[in-house]
C-alpha cells in the first residue's frame, strides 16, 4: 500500500503576474501582444481618429452657431460646409412645440414641470419626504404660483396633495372590511366614491363654472378611489396612483384647454417633440398593463380568455403599425355613424397603444415562462388568491427578468411615433423635414437630422441606462 | 431513540380523511385506492421507490394536485373544486418543498410575513413580530433583512419551514424536505423537524431519511406504483416488514 500524502501548512496567496492586471496588462493583453495587433490598433487608431476630426470640424469647430438666417453659414462662394446650427435656433420653439399657440407654450412647459414633480418622489427616499415634503410642497407652489399664475398653481397644489398629503389617511380601515363579505365592502366604497364625484361636480360647477364641474368632478372620484384603497400603501404606491389616474386628467386639461380659464387648443395644432412625447409616453403608459393582462389571459386556463387573448395579440403583432395609423384615420370614420368622431390624434393614440401592447404581451409572457412552478405552488400552498399570486409573487420576478425586452420594446415604440407623419401628424421629425422644406432655409436638411437624431438618441438612451439602473437595483441574488 | 411519547399526544380526532382516492394523469393512473385517516398530532412518514405517487398523494391534500374519485376532508373540509373551500384548506395547511420554492425576490421577513399580510390580514406589526418568533425558533433571526439567495441550502429550508409555520398551521406537509441539499445540511433542518414534532403538530413528512422516521413517527407508510402498499408502527416497519415490495425497498435503502 502506498503511503499517505499529507500537506500540513496552508499555501499562501501570492499576487498575480504583472502582465495581467493594470493598465499595462490590459494594453498588452488587448492592443499590442503581437506584430500583428500592433499593425491593426495603428490602422484602428487612425481611421477612428479621422472620423472624429471630420465630425467635430463639421458639428462643432467650424460649425456656424451664431447669426441672422441662412446668409450667415454661406461662404463667398454661397456653398454650406459647416454645420448651420442657426436653422435649429431659430425653428426651435416649432420643433418643440409644434403650431402650439406662442401665447399658450406655457402650458406644455408646466404639465412636464407636473410630471416631474410627481415623480420626483420616486428617485428620494421616503423618511427624507416625510422630513421635508411640506417645506418643499410650499416653495413648490410659491414658485409656480409667480411663474405661471394662480390657475396652474391650484392645479398643482391638487397634485401635489394627492400622494403627499393622503399617504397617512386612514379612510379605508374606517369603511367596512371589504374581506369580511366583499359585496357590502364593495358597495360602500363604490357608493362613497361615487358620491364624492357627485358632489364635486355639483359644487364646482356652483363656485367655479359649467365648463370645470366635469373634470373636477372626475378628479373628485378618483381621489376618494385612492383614499379607500390605497391605505396602507406608502408614499411610492401613492405617485403610481396619481400617474394613472390623476395625472392625466390635469395634463388634458391643460393641453386641451377649456377649462380652468384655460383657452381651447385643438390637437391639430400639437407637434414637435410635445407631439412625439404624448403619443410615446401614452403608448408605454398603456401597453405596458394592457401587456401585462393580455400576457396573463394567454397563459389563462379558460379557453375563452385564451382565445381572446391570442387573438387579439396575433391580430395586432400581424399588421404593420402603418397600417394601423393609416386605418385609425382613414377607414374607421368609414364605419362610424354619422356625427360620431373621433378625434385623430386620440384614434392614433389608441392605434399605437394596441399595438405595442401586443409586443408587450409577448415580452411578458416570456418572463412569465422563466419563473419556476415551485413559485406559483408555494404561493398556492400559501393560500395567496390568483390575483395575489400574480401581483405579489410571479409579476415582480417575470417583468424584472424582462426588463431589457420591456425597455426595448418602449425605445421601438418611441421611435415608431415618427411614422404619425403619414396620418399628417408633425411629431419632431416631420417638423423638422417640413421645415427643411422651407425655401429661406434650404439645404438644412442635414442639420435637421443631426438634431433629431440626437433628440431621440438622448431620450432612447436615457431608457436604456435607466432600466440597467433599475436592473441593478432589483438584484437580488449573489454578486458572481 | 424516541422522543417523548407523552409530549407528542395523538388524539382521537381526525385531521385528514382520505377514502378510496384515485388519480390519473392523462392516461396514467397514479394513485389507487389510497385510504388514510391522520389524527390530529399525528406524525405519518411516507417512503418508497421515486415515481410511486408519494408525493402526488400528499400534494393532493392542499390541492396543488387535484383527485378525480374519492373524498378527501382536511380539518372538517372537503376538498372538491370549490375554490373558497380550497382556499380554507391551504390556510390550514403548510407545506415544504424539496426546492423550497422561497421567493427570489423579497427579504427573509418578507417571505415570512406576506401570507399573513395578504391572507389573513394581520397587520404588519404583529406579522413581523410573529416572523421573528419564529425565525428564532429555527434559529436564523440574524438573517432576516437577507435575501434567499444569500443563504445557504438548510438555512433556505429552515426559512421556508418558518414561512409556513407563519400562518399558524394544523398540518404541515414536507415533501421531501432533505432530499435538495448537501449531506451537512439535512440535520440543521431535521432538528428543526425534530422540535416541531414535539410541540404537537400533526405533519406528514415524505422522506428517505429513516433516521428521522424511527425517532419522530407514529406510523410509517410504504408506497409503490401509486398504493399504499404497507403502514405500520417504525419498529415494526423497519425490523419486521411484512410484504415483500417493502422488504426489497428496505434493503435497497438500508444498505
Amino acid at each position: 500500500m502506498a503511503e499517505a500524502i499529507v500537506k500540513h501548512e496552508r499555501h499562501v496567496d501570492l499576487p498575480p503576474p504583472k502582465s495581467e492586471v493594470g493598465i499595462y496588462g490590459w494594453l498588452y493583453h488587448n492592443l499590442f501582444s503581437t506584430w500583428l495587433n500592433v499593425i491593426l490598433t495603428v490602422i484602428g487608431l487612425t481611421i477612428s481618429g479621422w472620423a472624429i476630426w471630420t465630425i467635430l470640424d463639421f458639428a462643432v469647430f467650424g460649425a456656424v452657431w451664431t447669426g441672422e438666417g441662412r446668409e450667415a453659414c454661406q461662404t463667398e462662394s454661397g456653398a454650406l460646409i459647416h454645420a448651420c446650427w442657426i436653422f435649429i435656433g431659430a425653428r426651435f420653439g416649432q420643433f418643440m412645440y409644434g403650431f402650439y399657440p406662442l401665447a399658450e407654450r406655457w402650458r406644455v412647459d408646466f404639465s412636464f414641470l407636473l410630471l416631474a414633480l410627481a415623480v420626483a418622489p420616486v428617485f428620494l427616499r421616503d423618511e427624507w419626504i416625510r422630513k421635508k415634503i411640506g417645506l418643499a410642497v410650499a416653495v413648490v407652489a410659491t414658485l409656480l404660483t409667480l411663474a405661471y399664475g394662480v390657475g396652474p398653481a391650484a392645479l398643482t397644489a391638487f397634485m401635489m396633495f394627492a400622494p403627499y398629503g393622503l399617504v397617512y389617511n386612514r379612510l379605508g380601515t374606517i369603511l367596512p372590511r371589504s374581506d369580511d363579505n366583499a359585496l357590502i365592502g364593495f358597495a360602500v366604497r363604490l357608493a362613497v366614491i361615487v358620491g364624492a364625484g357627485a358632489v364635486g361636480y355639483v359644487l364646482a360647477g356652483a363656485i367655479v363654472g359649467d365648463a370645470e364641474a366635469t373634470p373636477i368632478g372626475w378628479m373628485a372620484a378618483f381621489m376618494t378611489f385612492g383614499l379607500v384603497t390605497l391605505n396602507r400603501a406608502g408614499v411610492k404606491a401613492w405617485i403610481v396612483f396619481l400617474l394613472i389616474f390623476i395625472y392625466p386628467f390635469a395634463a388634458f386639461y391643460l393641453w386641451v384647454g377649456t377649462a380652468f380659464g384655460l383657452e381651447y387648443v385643438e390637437t391639430s395644432l400639437w407637434g414637435g417633440l410635445f407631439l412625439t412625447l404624448v403619443v410615446a409616453g401614452t403608448g408605454i403608459a398603456v401597453s405596458l398593463p394592457i401587456g401585462i393582462v393580455f400576457a396573463l389571459g394567454r397563459r389563462s386556463h379558460m379557453p375563452a380568455v385564451r382565445t381572446v387573448s391570442v387573438a387579439f395579440i396575433e391580430f395586432w403583432r400581424g399588421v404593420p403599425l402603418i397600417t394601423v395609423l393609416f386605418m385609425s384615420s382613414v377607414m374607421l370614420p368609414l364605419f362610424l355613424p354619422e356625427g360620431v368622431n373621433f378625434d385623430k390624434l386620440l384614434r392614433a393614440l389608441i392605434g399605437v397603444a394596441l399595438f405595442s401592447a401586443a409586443y408587450m404581451a409577448e415580452v411578458v409572457r416570456g418572463g412569465l415562462q422563466a419563473i419556476p412552478k415551485g413559485q406559483y405552488e408555494a404561493a398556492g400552498a400559501m393560500g395567496l388568491g390568483y390575483w395575489q399570486m400574480m401581483r405579489l409573487i410571479i409579476l415582480p420576478q417575470a417583468l424584472k427578468l424582462v426588463i431589457p425586452g420591456i425597455v426595448n420594446t418602449f425605445i421601438g415604440l418611441f421611435k415608431d411615433t415618427t411614422l404619425v407623419l403619414i396620418i399628417g401628424l408633425f411629431d419632431l421629425l416631420g417638423i423638422v423635414q417640413a421645415a427643411a422644406t422651407d425655401p429661406k432655409w434650404l439645404g438644412m436638411a442635414v442639420e435637421g437630422y443631426v438634431f433629431t437624431a440626437f433628440v431621440f438618441w438622448i431620450f432612447c438612451f436615457g431608457m436604456s441606462r435607466y432600466s440597467m439602473y433599475i436592473e441593478r437595483k432589483l438584484h437580488t441574488g449573489h454578486h458572481r | 431513540m424516541a422522543v417523548q411519547p407523552a409530549r407528542m399526544k395523538v388524539t382521537n380526532e381526525p385531521m385528514i380523511e382520505i377514502n378510496g382516492m384515485h388519480k390519473w394523469y392523462g392516461d396514467f393512473h397514479v394513485l389507487k385506492d389510497i385510504n388514510l385517516t391522520v389524527m390530529k398530532g399525528e406524525r405519518i412518514v411516507v417512503c418508497g421507490p421515486s415515481g410511486s405517487g408519494k408525493s402526488t398523494m400528499i400534494r393532493c391534500i392542499n390541492r396543488l394536485e387535484e383527485h378525480q374519485r374519492g373524498t378527501i376532508i382536511v380539518d372538517g373540509i372537503e376538498l372538491t373544486s370549490d375554490l373558497k373551500h380550497i382556499d380554507q384548506v391551504r390556510r390550514e395547511v403548510g407545506m415544504v418543498f424539496q426546492h423550497f420554492n422561497l421567493f427570489p425576490h423579497l427579504t427573509v421577513l418578507e417571505n415570512l410575513t406576506l401570507a399573513p399580510i395578504w391572507v389573513r390580514k394581520m397587520p404588519k406589526k404583529d406579522a413581523d413580530e410573529a416572523a421573528m418568533k419564529y425565525l428564532e425558533r429555527v434559529k436564523i433571526p440574524e438573517q432576516a433583512s437577507k435575501y434567499p439567495g444569500q443563504l445557504s441550502g438548510g438555512q433556505q429550508q429552515r426559512v421556508a419551514i418558518a414561512r409556513s409555520l407563519c400562518m399558524n398551521p394544523k398540518i404541515m406537509l414536507f415533501d421531501e424536505p432533505t432530499s435538495a441539499l448537501d449531506p451537512e445540511m439535512i440535520k440543521e433542518v431535521l432538528d428543526v423537524m425534530v422540535d416541531l414534532a414535539k410541540t404537537g403538530m400533526t405533519m406528514i413528512c415524505v422522506t428517505h431519511e429513516m433516521g428521522f422516521a424511527r425517532t419522530v413517527a407514529n406510523r410509517v407508510i410504504f408506497m409503490d406504483e401509486g398504493e399504499i402498499i404497507e403502514e405500520n408502527e417504525p419498529e415494526e416497519f423497519f425490523h419486521h416488514p411484512k410484504s415483500d415490495r417493502t422488504k426489497l425497498f428496505l434493503s435497497q435503502i438500508l444498505h
